[in-house]
């Protein structure tokens, strides 16, 4: 019927987890810079693909299966990437005096001063 | 069990082949059917990564955007429970693994010892994440009116730890479902309900156990590790 994998492997599978796990947390404390993020991504999707492939049996699996598991990546580019589209490309075109940037991120804290209103921008709306 | 496929054919009448017990009728084989189990248990899967997504979403968007209130936030995180979790998680997954195993190959005390190995090392991480949520609780920094911390960054920290809160806690939340159901599958694996023919439901809670352990392997880095070293800059 279905494989069965010998304990033996499963063993192995445990132990490779175990030695990216101690990859990673040493990678932590390794100044990257800029890289610190990428690398410790790079290595929880590779541990994600040994679990979905040898703990979830997908390597053995029907070519159905994998193709809905493979589906899984799809969506989420779709969320990932078209949300950060939205956000990251915000303020690129601004009109002149436009005010598109003011969507790009929102503090949290005491609002910084508003700037006094340019010459020939329309008249304030007066105050309450 | 060729005795119980005879007295499944005789109990049925109509019928004029005999099938396995658990065979439902609007499948032709039980292999068939298992396909069918499996497929429907990666699309849950799926709809669950894009439910934990959301999540990350907000933390990746609002990590480029508040990068020093992260690293403020992660560094209080305690990396030593966070490890510790992740051993013991990746560990359950692998008993989780052998007790799949054991069903395949017919063995029931091996099946229902090591769903208990599972549960019991699923129930230690969730005692090691109260004692992290206890910690947090008692530095009043748990979010809200009563929030507390010293830094210049204070509310963005705030956002932080509430994502660490909603992250984790949705992924304690899906242990303890994940706990319910092996307590389930070992009362019916204890029951002879399996055979090498049929263990859907150990398959398929051992998939929602792996899934589970999958999500921690994504947030043990994100939240506790990828900042630590950026404090000093």
């Amino acid at each position: 019927m279905s494989h069965i994998a010998p304990v033996k492997s499963y063993v192995i599978v445990f132990g490779t987890l175990m030695v990216l796990t101690s990859v990673t947390v040493a990678a932590a404390f390794t100044n990257l810079g800029t890289l610190n993020f990428p690398v410790a991504l790079a290595i929880a999707i590779t541990k994600a693909t040994v679990v979905i492939l040898f703990f979830m049996h997908v390597k053995y699996s029907s070519k159905l299966t994998k193709f809905v598991v493979a589906s899984c990546l799809f969506f989420l580019a779709c969320l990932f990437g078209l949300t950060f589209t939205d956000y990251m490309s915000r303020g690129w075109f601004t009109s002149p005096r436009g005010t598109t940037m003011a969507g790009t991120q929102v503090t949290v804290g005491p609002a910084a001063p508003a700037a006094p209103a340019a010459e020939g921008a329309a008249a304030p709306a007066p105050e309450p | 069990m060729p005795e119980a496929v005879a007295a499944h054919a005789e109990a049925h009448g109509h019928h004029a082949h005999a099938h396995h017990p658990a065979l439902q009728h609007h499948f032709e084989t039980l292999e068939q059917q298992k396909e069918a189990s499996v497929l429907g248990m990666w699309i849950f899967i799926i709809q669950e990564v894009m439910f934990f997504g959301g999540l990350l979403m907000a933390y990746f968007l609002y990590r480029v955007w508040y990068h020093e209130a992260w690293v403020e936030g992660s560094n209080e995180l305690d990396i030593v429970l966070g490890g510790i979790n992740t051993v013991v998680l990746i560990g359950s997954s692998l008993t989780m693994a052998l007790a799949v195993r054991s069903a395949q190959v017919g063995s029931k005390k091996g099946t229902v010892n090591w769903l208990i190995v599972t549960m019991v090392l699923g129930l230690v991480f969730l005692v090691i994440k109260f004692f992290e949520y206890k910690h947090k609780y008692d530095l009043n920094h748990i979010p809200g009116a009563n929030f507390v911390f010293e830094g210049p960054h204070a509310g963005q920290v705030q956002i932080f730890i509430s994502l660490y809160f909603g992250l984790t806690g949705l992924h304690a939340l899906h242990m303890v479902i994940g706990f319910v159901l092996l307590s389930v599958i070992a009362w019916m694996a204890h029951k002879d309900r399996f055979s090498p023919e049929w263990y859907t439901p150990v398959e398929m809670s051992g998939l929602y156990w792996h899934f589970v352990d999958i999500v921690w392997i994504f947030l043990f880095p994100l939240l506790y590790l990828v900042d630590r070293t950026h404090r000093l800059g």
